[in-house]
């Protein structure tokens, strides 16, 4: 079991006590998290860590799981589809399931506390059946700001019960007569996607991926979606090849059970051809370890993406002391400061301009990726968003 | 004698809900967000830099550079002192004066192509003493070295703003309670422009340090 004071060393200079000082404030206090899923996905492997660390610090942490039925869940995947922008066809039937079964895991689980923070669309209307004291706050992951309209008319009549709502960036906020606060996202540094792995085990994981360590590594971590742009990293790969040797791997997961994500995986091993430099490799969401061997090998991190979000692959390269060039996404821009840490590129020309100068000029790749480390270390590491939660607490419980 | 302890500071964000894509939409909206919000992108932006230090120093400044790719603004914006302005409502009105100015000789209003929207905030700063505290220069020296950045930028610059004068916690207890009032001077002198907080605190050890050595 992990223990705050195992960050001391990681995390800047005084947090741990600073930490430790602000939670003096919010001890005894009765703190809930209530989400979707217990496995799989950002949100889940941060509050994996974050409840344990709470607890040992003195704050009443708890962390509680809706359960739904098919139609929910596919309801839901819909629903968040729609609050990204991507028109969906969702029934009063749907809309109907939604709002049952966030009323059954009402009845079921124990909401008491004095702040409750409910992550995502998917248990917000949990928020109707909530008791007199406390205060509910809505913590939002995806961007909402151009959402299909009469989802979020939908959605919006629970999210206006809250207290104040959270999100990852100013642009993902829709307008909302509640207080919203702005806290990004964070990465753990000793959870095994992060951790620090030796040479034989970086090695040896690549040995097992079947990704030889014979030239530079230019490496893409990603689902498989079109957002993310695979397709232009490979025309950047191309275009940066002619005159550097080296080798490309784009790693993701998602294509399993999404018709989208196997017709564009079908497409990016089109695109990549027999070229032998060129691996695309499909990975299970819990391959954690893997992820962190190949940034770890890699010569650039790519993060090309073409539309929002707050892909975190950016910090966790960056964390490794890479290089990162990303597209100009905000939830990228939020994260690399260009020509400090990395580059932001708004084209596979772009990416393949800056690939072309790290590759000829290693002494600028190690000075982006030292920055790079120090930047996340004071930024993106989950000591700030424990802070960040604690403050929180604090400001909204008196 | 008081002792002198080190009080750091968090600061949770609040979305004004205020977004600008041009230089006018930046001056219009500026005069009117919270004087918070005035707070948080000039002297705020000192809290932000703990380790590196932006050229342009403050968030508007940075902003028209970065996104609207408006140097010739960028530079007059980072030439206004937040620290030189009696209150934050006399700042306010001299960089919506600077934007205006420099809009009127503008034949378009320049604005983003790629780049990213200007997002007003405002931030709730929490102060919180963090368990350190110094009785006498080497106390304090010892304590400054190992203190979080956000007392730097606490007792350096919020106090300021707090206080309404000059003279910040630093070098007020170092002229009062020590009685060392030429360290006090050079300390209060300290150019926050230096960079970035961690080369504010290298700044202020080597004139503590400077001290020490003289006293012996």
């Amino acid at each position: 079991m992990t223990s705050i004071t195992d960050y001391r060393e990681i995390a800047p200079k005084g947090t741990v006590d600073f930490i430790s000082r602000m939670a003096e404030r919010a001890k005894g206090r009765r703190f809930l998290h209530v989400s979707a899923t217990r496995y799989g996905g950002g949100v889940a492997e941060i509050l994996q860590r974050m409840g344990p660390m709470l607890s040992e610090l003195g704050v009443e942490a708890s962390w509680e799981v809706i359960t739904g039925n098919p139609l929910f869940y596919r309801t839901t995947k819909a629903l968040q589809q729609a609050l990204q922008g991507t028109e969906q066809v969702i029934t009063d039937e749907m809309f109907e399931a939604y709002q049952t079964v966030n009323r059954d895991n009402a009845r079921r689980l124990p909401l008491e506390a004095d702040l409750v923070l409910v992550h995502d669309p998917q248990p917000a209307a949990l928020v109707e059946h909530r008791g007199a004291g406390g205060r509910w706050v809505w913590r939002c992951h995806v961007d909402v700001s151009t959402p299909q309209r009469r989802v979020w008319s939908f959605l919006r009549r629970f999210v206006v019960r809250y207290d104040a709502a959270v999100f990852s960036l100013p642009r993902f906020a829709p307008t909302l007569p509640i207080p919203l606060y702005l806290v990004y996202p964070s990465i753990d540094p000793l959870a095994d996607k992060n951790r620090r792995l030796s040479r034989q085990e970086v090695d040896a994981t690549l040995d097992r991926l079947g990704v030889p360590r014979d030239k530079p590594l230019l490496l893409q971590v990603s689902p498989f979606d079109r957002a993310q742009d695979p397709i232009g990293v490979i025309n950047a790969f191309r275009l940066v090849r002619r005159h550097n040797d080296c080798r490309l791997v784009l790693a993701g997961s998602g294509a399993v059970d999404d018709p989208e994500g196997t017709a564009l995986l079908a497409e990016v091993r089109d695109a990549a051809g027999r070229d032998p430099d060129i691996q695309v490799l499909e990975l299970p969401p819990e391959a954690h370890l893997e992820i962190n061997a190949l940034q770890r090998a890699a010569t650039v991190v790519l993060q090309k993406a073409v539309r929002e979000g707050f892909p975190l692959t950016v910090a966790e390269g960056m964390w490794k002391g890479k290089p990162v060039i990303g597209g100009a996404s905000a939830g990228i821009t939020a994260q690399i400061i260009h020509d400090v840490t990395g580059y932001i590129v708004h084209s596979p020309e772009g990416a393949a301009f800056w690939l072309r100068y790290l590759l000829n000029n290693p002494e600028a790749s190690s000075r982006l990726g030292g920055a790079g480390r120090e930047h996340v270390r004071r930024n993106f590491l989950i000591t700030r968003h424990l802070a960040d939660y604690l403050t929180l607490l604090t400001r909204l419980v008196r | 004698m008081n002792p002198f302890v080190f009080v750091g500071c968090v600061e949770l964000r609040e979305i004004l809900g205020q977004r600008a894509e041009d230089e006018k939409e930046l001056a219009d909206l500026l005069a009117q967000v919270p004087p918070g919000s005035v707070y948080y992108h000039t002297h705020g932006f000192f809290l932000r830099s703990r380790v590196f230090a932006s050229t342009y120093t403050n968030d508007f400044a940075a902003w028209v550079v970065g996104e609207v790719r408006d140097p010739v603004l960028g530079e007059k914006l980072a030439m206004v002192d937040p620290f030189e302005f009696r209150d934050l409502e006399a700042l306010r009105e001299e960089l919506v004066s600077v934007i205006d100015h420099h809009l009127s000789r503008q034949r378009a209003v320049p604005r983003i192509a790629v780049g990213q929207p200007f997002d007003f905030l405002q931030s709730h700063v929490i102060e919180l003493p963090v368990g350190l505290s110094a009785e006498t220069l080497t106390e304090f020296r010892d304590a400054l070295g190992q203190v979080d950045a956000s007392a730097i930028y606490f007792h350096l610059f919020e106090a300021r703003v707090r206080q309404g004068r000059l003279e910040n916690d630093f070098s007020n207890w170092l002229r009062r309670d020590l009685g060392l009032g030429d360290l006090a001077d050079r300390v209060r002198r300290i150019n926050p422009y230096v960079g970035s907080l961690e080369r504010v605190r290298s700044r202020l050890l080597t004139l503590v340090d400077e001290a020490l050595e003289e006293v012996r």
